[in-house]
């Protein structure tokens, strides 16, 4: 049948399986939203084209489905780079559609007209510009195969509006290109087996995984793997929910605000199996003497992950669960009691460690940021998709909030976006609108995208948004006062922080506030119990930091435990 | 550790950006082009592009293997100097001493490709060090300009 290419366009991103869209209108994509009108596409309108891109990628990190997400040409499409480099360095699954002016005009710096496939070049894992309808179809459908397979990522796709207008014979898209990007990746079975001899020989083994475990989907061939083992597991940013945090043998996130614990079991582990890991910087410290002790098998997707920041000893160029089933076989057919032999005089070093350096912070007469965390979490039993913003708030959660499954964790962890994790809450919300999904905010990231409360007031999307209230921008101010000897330019906004309650309210949304600790307990009760969207304002302690701390540079094992004043 | 100049040959789709998207790579990346050659293949569909950069091997490995992550890019091979026949042209405009024009002619296989009572259009085609030593001789013929192809390497 003839349709136009608005119409190939929905016809083409329903026949992917996808039915929710994130966006904001604009002169380019006008025939596009007349078409939306009369589908049954469930459009998201936010009130910022970034909150639409975070807002696609927080829907997609909690459903291991393609976020997608329409808006204009030119300042729309602009508004959505840093939600796409957001994206893009975190490896989630997206696609972003934008209108673009009409093929004649391009390069003539035309109305509300930006190169934006050149701008995001760097940032999406690959680009398109439709110069054609007939192509049309045929990008929609590669452009999700390329978002989801392999090491996902975002990718973009540039709408001419007189491509959108034209019409053609409809044709069902064949399957897509291969190209260079990525059938599943099979490990090779001699590595595997020479790391199952190392887990033998080892006497002081540790797990670290990453993302990739989550992207995976691997998550229970891991937990299987760890426990037929016996071996401690400790993640990044990016891993947390990828295996238990209440299990007995985790032992907490590692790196830069890592557990003590966990920085010092790896440093002087000998054996290090890593899956889906990058070696950030902020999980490697002085890679001089990371891991230095051990042997370093890295299992990941993405050739150019592995031997990229730590040289490993066996590189395995793999999806993490095709590698962690063969893994599971092989071990089956060694014998396991063997394999776990000699652990226990690890276990109790590290259980000396957990004593030594526990997560920790006093409680006084403010709150505490870190007990309204904790608070949230035993109110909940952790039963929550947890976004986060950037910064002490991000770091907190990460540390006092246990994720049990994976996809319920939702941070920017390498970009380090603030405002992120609102509208992102409100995207995984829109996913599941009957699961709890909370928003941990600073009162400096939650200004940035505020907008999106009349987008969760619209759709009725509870999403809670918890704001530790400090008056700073406090990551920042921390190092400030580690660094620059207390002199904080430019990060105290607590004199010009707008009433939050009072905000909330002007949306429609609920307002709470709590100012002492006994106040904690009740405002998240009410908070979680109340209708729609809530923001609750803890009024914390102003200069409380972040423990433990490595120093940018420094090794995993010199950690600050603590600011060293009011203890 | 070891910098060296290496030689990458491509395989990728014919198609307007993929050229951005190589240079951006390399530019992203910080690692550096020396030279550089594209045109098509005998599948008018596919361009061979042909790239000289300089770094460890280690940034090498991972030179190719970001190429190979693009997704219009179909082959990324390592061309290594002692398997592969490679070459590169320069045209140049030198003054017209006749004498020494054809002492080039002869020795260096430079081509005459037009020929006026002031100058000369020589043309040279040859290995890399071949053309380095074509070019310091027509230094001293009183060369004005000259252009210099990337490497073309099979």
């Amino acid at each position: 049948m003839e349709l136009n290419g608005s119409q190939v366009l929905l016809r083409a991103l329903m026949n992917e399986g996808v039915d929710t869209i994130f966006g904001y209108p604009g002169g380019s994509i006008l025939d596009i939203h007349d078409e939306l009108f009369k589908s049954s596409f469930n459009h998201i309108l936010v009130r910022h084209e970034q909150g639409a891109a975070h807002a696609a990628d927080g829907y997609a990190r909690s459903s291991g489905k393609v976020g997608v997400c329409l808006v204009t040409s030119g300042p729309g499409a602009t508004n959505t780079v840093t939600g796409i480099a957001t994206a893009y360095m975190d490896s989630i699954p997206m696609v972003i559609v934008t209108g673009q002016v009409p093929t004649p005009f391009i390069g003539t710096d035309a109305f509300q007209e930006v190169d934006i496939t050149g701008i995001t070049r760097p940032c999406t894992k690959h680009n398109f510009l439709v110069r054609h309808i007939d192509e049309l179809a045929n990008t929609v459908r590669e452009a999700l195969y390329i978002a989801r397979s392999g090491r996902p990522g975002p990718v973009l796709i540039d709408l001419p509006k007189d491509v959108m207008r034209a019409t053609t014979e409809y044709r069902e898209p064949v399957s897509p290109s291969q190209g260079s990007s990525e059938p599943v990746y099979l490990p090779d079975a001699g590595p595997l087996t020479e790391t199952v001899d190392l887990i033998k020989k080892a006497k002081k083994p540790v797990l670290l995984i990453g993302g990739g475990v989550i992207h995976g989907r691997a998550t229970e061939e891991l937990i299987e793997f760890a426990r037929k083992v016996n071996i401690p597991v400790t993640s990044t940013l990016m891993g947390l929910g990828g295996f238990p945090g209440t299990d007995p043998l985790w032992l907490g996130m590692l790196g830069m605000h890592g557990t003590y614990y966990a920085n010092m079991a790896i440093s002087d582990c000998d054996l290090l199996i890593t899956v889906g890991v990058r070696f950030s910087d902020r999980v490697t410290g002085r890679l001089a003497t990371f891991a230095s002790n051990a042997t370093i098998v890295q299992i990941d997707i993405d050739a150019t992950s592995i031997n990229k920041n730590v040289l490993v000893h066996i590189p395995i160029v793999s999806d993490c669960r095709s590698a962690l089933v063969q893994l599971n076989a092989l071990l089956d057919r060694n014998g396991l009691e063997k394999i776990r032999e000699g652990r226990e005089s690890w276990i109790t070093r590290i259980g000396g460690w957990r004593t030594e350096g526990p997560m920790s912070y006093c409680q006084g007469d403010t709150i505490k940021p870190q007990c309204v965390i904790e608070t949230l979490y035993r109110m909940t039993k952790g039963d929550a998709i947890v976004a986060t913003e950037v910064g002490q708030n991000q770091m907190w959660t990460a540390q006092f909030f246990r994720f049990d499954k994976p996809n319920t964790f939702l941070t920017s962890g390498g970009l380090g976006t603030m405002g992120y994790g609102f509208p992102a809450a409100i995207g995984a919300q829109v996913a599941f609108p009957d699961r709890l999904v909370v928003d941990i905010a600073g009162d400096g990231s939650i200004q940035m995208n505020i907008q999106e409360l009349a987008t969760a007031v619209n759709y009725k999307l509870p999403v809670k948004v918890v704001i530790l209230n400090n008056g700073y921008l406090g990551m920042v101010r921390q190092w400030q006062e580690l660094f620059y000897e207390k002199r904080y330019a430019n990060t105290g906004i607590g004199g010009q922080c707008p009433d939050f309650v009072k905000l909330a309210e002007s949306y429609g949304a609920v307002g709470l506030r709590a100012v002492k600790p006994e106040e904690v307990e009740p405002t998240i009760a009410k908070g979680l119990e109340a209708p729609g969207p809530v923001l609750m304002d803890f009024v914390v302690e102003a200069e409380e930091g972040v423990y433990p701390m490595v120093n940018p540079g420094a090794s995993l094992t010199d950690m600050k435990l603590s600011s060293g004043i009011g203890m | 550790m070891d910098v060296q100049e290496h030689t990458i040959s491509l395989l990728v789709h014919n198609k307007p950006d993929v050229l951005a998207r190589i240079a951006g790579t390399f530019s992203g990346r910080g690692y550096n082009i020396e030279n550089i050659s594209a045109n098509v293949t005998m599948n008018p569909r596919i361009t061979k592009i042909t790239i000289v950069t300089v770094g460890t091997q280690a940034t090498m490995v991972q030179v190719e293997n970001q190429l190979r992550k693009l997704v219009d890019v179909i082959q990324a091979t390592h061309m290594k100097s002692r398997e592969s026949v490679r070459r590169e042209m320069v045209l140049a405009s030198v003054g017209g001493d006749r004498e020494k024009v054809m002492k080039a002619v002869e020795e260096l296989g430079c081509r005459i490709l037009k020929e006026k009572p002031d100058h000369f259009v020589l043309e040279v085609t040859g290995s890399k060090e071949e053309i380095d030593q074509a070019l310091t001789y027509l230094e001293t013929l009183d060369m004005k300009d000259m252009s210099r192809s990337g490497m073309v390497v099979l």
